[in-house]
């Protein structure tokens, strides 16, 4: 915006810092911060929905548990390698969940407006639409799935290097940048269809839970497209099939497993043009 | 009557003005069936029979319950009740001369009636497309289905009707809500099969009312012997059982609510 009143006045730069808030990441965590402060305010409510957000991660991880107590071996993978990519999937999107899920609301915000009150202010929007509502109690989602994959961690007999711990970082961090991309190029599809806000739940929700189960389970079709059209099997297969040592029995080249990380960073990428190009192309709901 | 009967339409029309959410939701739950039954078509690899149940068996009973997401709306209440009693819009809904109870369940079945014809059909049909289903031939078997999902949508409006009731004590009912979606899923079948769960698990489950939404249609469809009394007739018994006992209790605290509601303002 031109400093009308600025040069009127002397010509003397009185405009605000372009962020008066600071960097991104910092305001990210502030307004993250103000709404855990918000829910803090209703303790017991606090408590009981991020049970309540435990017991249904323990119960989808149950249900994998009760799928490999009745095959044994399913498509080759034992119990404990199951647990693996179940607890990876989990905790991946749990993290995105709670980082970025608040995004899915876009629609709402279009509807009613409050999107164009985020865009006067001097906040990224995206920040803005991440941290609204923020909910401290899908922490309650995270724990059970880290504690899972600490444990399968240990009970599946990997063989470990250091190469294998600096890895597993790498790729937690790498599928929780996927699983966040995901959700944001999904919300994106509500600049155009604001009642779509279930499409994208076909690759969020469903997606944790294509890849809570060894890729091999599935057909030829299923696995190329969650490798090569959305990016899912970065999430919890590659990495399970790499920190176990395992060539890929879906015929896919054992390289693509090295890949995890430049795949999240394409797909960030990949989010953030498709945010900005969606924002650019917004007009408003008129009156 | 006639009230509720427009009230139902009106419930109709309005979801129906929602044409991209119908068609969001109709990929998302075949989505979903498709990667449910592939999942379970890889442990009936490796076990051909679980607990009475085949292959066969329990991929139809995902894409029956995909079908029936939308139509008991187990993932989430569409009812606006809470939110009245919260903001004090309810003292509109005590205003009219027709019960609340009837009012909010004329609304609820026009919203069903509309989403099993475009939601639940179509993902079955997507599922029958992909997969081998066991479809009944019968036609009093079809009889016992459109019975059998009746009564389910009964059981399931009156718990979300409960659901939400509570906020006229609780003022807030998000809380009850979370968990309800969150564990009603589970209960139900939805996110397996119940024979397929630990035997003490899967018994207790199945005695509570959350089976008779999804669980026993299914094995209603299936014409299974798992079914409580081992018939069809049975089980349909258990299911109109569950409806009157909750229509009872919610009707009841219907009354107690409304006795000692106060609405600001006067």
């Amino acid at each position: 915006m031109v400093d009308l009143l600025g040069s009127v006045r002397g010509g003397r730069d009185v405009r605000p810092r372009r962020n008066p808030a600071g960097t991104p990441v910092r305001t990210y965590l502030r307004l993250a911060w103000t709404w855990c402060r918000a829910m803090a305010q209703y303790p017991a409510s606090l408590v009981l929905m991020s049970l309540a957000t435990s017991l249904g991660a323990i119960a989808e991880i149950g249900a994998v548990l009760v799928v490999y107590t009745h095959a044994g071996r399913l498509a080759g993978f034992d119990v404990h390698e199951g647990l693996l990519i179940a607890g990876l999937a989990t905790t991946a999107f749990g993290c995105a969940n709670m980082l970025m899920g608040s995004v899915e609301s876009l629609g709402q915000h279009i509807r009613t407006g409050t999107l164009d009150a985020m865009l006067v202010r001097p906040v990224s929007p995206l920040v803005q639409m991440a941290t609204d509502r923020f909910a401290p109690r899908r922490l309650g989602r995270i724990l059970p799935a880290a504690g899972v994959t600490a444990y399968a961690l240990a009970a599946a007999g990997i063989d470990w290097t250091p190469g294998r711990v600096l890895a597993l970082t790498v790729f937690l961090v790498s599928g929780t940048a996927i699983a966040c991309a995901i959700w944001v190029i999904g919300a994106c599809l509500q600049f155009v269809l604001p009642d779509a806000r279930e499409a994208a739940h076909s690759v969020t929700y469903g997606g944790q839970a294509l890849v809570e189960y060894p890729l091999s389970v599935y057909s030829r079709g299923v696995v190329r497209a969650a490798t090569f059209v959305v990016p899912l099997s970065f999430v919890s297969w590659q990495p399970a099939l790499y920190l176990l040592g395992r060539p890929d029995p879906t015929g896919l080249p054992d390289a693509l497993r090295l890949a995890t990380p430049l795949v999240a960073v394409l797909l960030c990428a990949l989010a953030a043009a498709t945010w900005r190009f969606g924002l650019r192309h917004y007009r408003s709901t008129g009156s | 009557m006639r009230v509720y009967c427009a009230v139902a339409a009106r419930g109709l029309r309005r979801y129906s003005t929602y044409r991209a959410a119908v068609a969001a939701g109709l990929f998302t739950n075949s989505v979903f069936g498709v990667i449910n039954a592939m999942v379970l078509l890889a442990l009936f690899a490796a076990r051909p029979e679980i607990n009475g149940y085949d292959a066969e068996d329990a991929v139809t009973q995902v894409f029956v319950a995909q079908g029936l997401i939308a139509v008991v709306a187990i993932m989430g209440s569409p009812l606006e009740l809470g939110e009245r009693i919260r903001t004090g819009a309810v003292a509109t809904d005590l205003l009219r001369p027709v019960s609340l109870l009837g009012w909010w369940l004329a609304d609820d079945l026009g919203r069903a009636a509309f989403h099993l014809v475009f939601r639940g059909i179509p993902v079955f049909a997507v599922g029958a497309f992909l997969f081998d289903l066991l479809i009944p031939t019968d036609p009093w078997r079809w009889a016992a289905v459109a019975v059998s999902i009746a009564l389910a949508t009964l059981v399931s409006f009156a718990l979300r009707y409960l659901y939400e009731l509570a906020g006229f004590w609780l003022m807030d009912t998000r809380g009850v809500q979370t968990v309800a979606g969150l564990l009603g899923p589970i209960a139900a079948g939805m996110l397996l099969p119940l024979p397929l769960f630990p035997a003490g698990v899967g018994e207790v489950l199945r005695l509570l009312p959350w089976a008779s939404i999804v669980q026993l249609p299914a094995e209603v469809f299936l014409g299974k012997d798992t079914l409580p009394g081992g018939t069809v007739l049975s089980g349909l018994a258990v299911q109109a059982g569950w409806a009157l006992a909750l229509f009872a209790f919610a009707a009841w605290a219907t009354s107690r609510a409304t006795a000692r509601v106060v609405v600001q303002g006067g």
